[in-house]
């Protein structure tokens, strides 16, 4: 309301009816920011610490190229991983494209000029076939599947088992914690193999065995990482204000102290995704793993080695392709704990 | 202190003690035949099962178990070696696993001393890269593959060395594989000794040191090295049981007649042989404690300051 406006008469402003201009809102107006020192979510930072790292970038490309080739790897071929690729001559006899090492056919005429010489000379493959006569381009594939199952999978472990199990024993303390942390000393203090052996007497070898075996054992290295964090945290006064409002002990460990905790728990689960493809690669070596005609990254080294002699070509694209994957999360993990914890951001 | 290391003995004895008794109930309990050989007929598995009184009750069996176990004596296996006693067979494979990992754990702390050193002193040029670039390497390729590769190029394309494990030229046949196992120790240690020495020669008292006029391998052996060792030998122990425990498929690949390949004959063949399962994994576990306790003790030896906090925990 203007308060220059000239009072004529004292009726006419004891009638005054409100009129729309009379106020406004002044919307963004006259709020400033300071965008020269603009404050920063948490997780904006890690992103952008995240993507400075050159390693971490070139982590996550790795890992993502090889998701999508495990993903279209396999159909991007007619040849199914378990089909032996296999023609009928003209004699009605069965000839397998077995052993062939690496072919392309335009390629191989574009610098020698012939084509080749055998019965599969109009086709393509990438990394070659095995002894069977199946493709290895598709069998890598498939099996990287494989690897990245277990990555998922003990990412799912360590987020429910391994973290709960953490954060509730440090939470209660006191006897709980005395006997949780007993039985984390027990099962730490039996080796994974000893396990997977004792594993193996009651189960059907398979993935299902790999995956109870990761069960048993990925769990413990994630709990006493979250056993820490919680112990630093839950002395800190929001968790005595929770309390104090009433809030239950499950509300407290997981709405409030958890979502301070994430940063070391998501290092930990990268840091053991290598430790669990690893350990499947293994037993798949070993012949406790994956069953044929099914494939892993480890059977199919294990198949390259018992063919190294004749075709040394086929143990490396399993090789190349578990150490990228090693590679890959490692450097990711490298990647994620500097952006969680930038204690180095000053250098 | 001695009061602080029987704490830990006792222990370490108990959760051993626990983790046989799981074993045990764990193995005898499951389903399962024991004697997977077809030939032999109903009768005769009767006899072997009353032979190693496997009809008694659980509870039974475990203590006369235990008491043979106090012994030494691991019992006789049921279908591995045609029933051989335990013990005969152990003593070669652990022998001969000893040897090797022990190779293996020399060999990869002293070249991974050296190059972490080398690295440190040179920080930022090429042996700095390098140690970098090995470390990488070890940590993204396991052991076996390494194995295959060496075994591929310095056995089958150039026969310099065996093919396969002899026993009758022990040392020259054990280079490949204790080199092979070494890498993930070697690559380990060089980056630790690397991390720690760059951080020790950045603290005051090295300076100190340097400008009380110390200089060369003094300064490097006595201040920088020592300091930096400690954090060391917590990364040394879990590895050196990975190296006894992690061998087994290079003794499978490398054909070496130790307790890895006697580990994976045990379960990966037809049937599983339970008392061999049983034996190893009691000698795993203990193993596995055993070093704990010996890293858990040499901790207070080292630094007189996580000697007084374990204290205040306890």
């Amino acid at each position: 309301m203007n308060k220059n406006v000239p009072v004529t008469s004292a009726a006419e402003a004891a009638a005054y009816v409100p009129q729309p201009g009379d106020f406004a809102f002044l919307g963004d107006r006259d709020i400033n920011t300071d965008h020269n020192f603009a404050s920063q979510g948490y997780w904006k930072g890690v992103i952008i610490h995240f993507f400075r790292n050159k390693r971490a970038v070139v982590g996550l490309i790795i890992v993502a190229a090889i998701l999508v080739l495990a993903i279209l790897g396999p159909v991007m071929n007619s040849y199914g991983y378990k089909d032996i690729v296999a023609y009928t001559n003209a004699d009605g006899k069965q000839i397998t494209a077995g052993s062939l090492s690496p072919r392309v056919p335009f390629l191989h005429k574009l610098f020698t000029g012939d084509d080749y010489a055998d019965s599969f000379a109009d086709r393509t493959f990438l990394f070659g076939t095995d002894a069977l006569g199946r493709d290895l381009w598709t069998r890598t594939w498939q099996g990287a599947r494989i690897s990245l199952l277990i990555a998922f999978v003990t990412i799912i472990i360590d987020m429910i088992v391994g973290m709960s199990y953490g954060l509730i024993s440090g939470f209660f303390g006191g006897k709980i914690d005395i006997v949780m942390q007993r039985i984390v000393e027990i099962f730490n203090s039996i080796p994974r193999l000893v396990i997977v052996s004792v594993l193996a007497i009651v189960m059907a070898k398979g993935i299902g065995l790999v995956i109870v075996a990761l069960l048993l054992t990925e769990w413990i290295g994630m709990s006493k990482i979250a056993r820490a964090e919680m112990l630093k945290i839950k002395e800190q006064e929001y968790v005595l204000a929770s309390r104090t409002l009433g809030a239950g002990s499950f509300h407290i460990i997981f709405k409030q102290i958890l979502p301070n905790t994430i940063g070391p728990i998501i290092t930990q689960v990268m840091f053991s995704i290598p430790t669990a493809i690893f350990t499947e690669a293994f037993l798949s070596f070993v012949g406790v793993g994956i069953v044929l005609p099914q494939c892993s990254i480890g059977s199919l080294i294990e198949d390259g080695f018992n063919n190294i002699t004749t075709l040394p070509y086929q143990i490396l694209p399993p090789i190349v392709v578990l150490a990228l994957l090693m590679l890959g999360f490692n450097f990711i993990g490298d990647g994620l704990r500097e952006a969680l914890a930038p204690k180095l951001e000053d250098m | 202190m001695s009061k602080y290391i029987l704490k830990r003995i006792v222990m370490a004895l108990v959760t051993l003690l626990i983790i046989i008794f799981l074993l045990f109930i764990l193995v005898r309990i499951m389903p399962g035949n024991p004697f997977p050989s077809e030939r032999m007929s109903d009768e005769q598995i009767a006899n072997r099962r009353a032979e190693m009184g496997l009809d008694d009750p659980v509870l039974v069996q475990f203590f006369r178990y235990m008491k043979n176990l106090t012994k030494g004596d691991f019992g006789k296996g049921s279908s591995l070696y045609n029933g051989a006693p335990i013990n005969t067979v152990m003593t070669t494979c652990v022998s001969n696993s000893f040897r090797i990992g022990g190779l293996a754990i020399l060999f990869g702390t002293f070249v991974g001393l050296l190059l972490g050193i080398c690295a440190a002193l040179n920080r930022g040029r090429f042996l700095d890269g390098f140690c970098t670039v090995v470390s990488i390497i070890g940590v993204c390729v396991p052991s076996y593959v390494f194995l295959i590769f060496l075994q591929y190029f310095f056995s089958y394309k150039i026969s310099f060395f065996p093919y396969f494990f002899q026993s009758s030229q022990f040392f020259f046949s054990s280079i490949i594989p204790a080199v092979s196992l070494s890498l993930l120790t070697l690559s380990t240690i060089s980056r630790f000794t690397r991390n720690e020495m760059v951080e020790v020669m950045d603290s005051d008292y090295v300076r100190l040191a340097e400008s009380k006029g110390m200089y060369g391998s003094t300064l490097v052996f006595r201040h920088v090295l020592r300091n930096a060792l400690i954090p060391i030998v917590t990364v040394l122990a879990p590895l050196i049981v990975d190296l006894l425990t992690g061998a087994l498929v290079v003794e499978k690949i490398y054909g070496i007649n130790g307790i890895g390949k006697l580990m994976v004959d045990s379960i990966a063949g037809d049937g599983v042989d339970y008392n061999y399962v049983l034996a190893l994994g009691i000698l795993y576990s203990s193993l596995y404690i055993g070093i704990m306790l010996v890293v858990d003790i040499l901790y207070g030896v080292l630094d007189p300051r996580i000697r007084v906090s374990a204290k205040g925990d306890a």
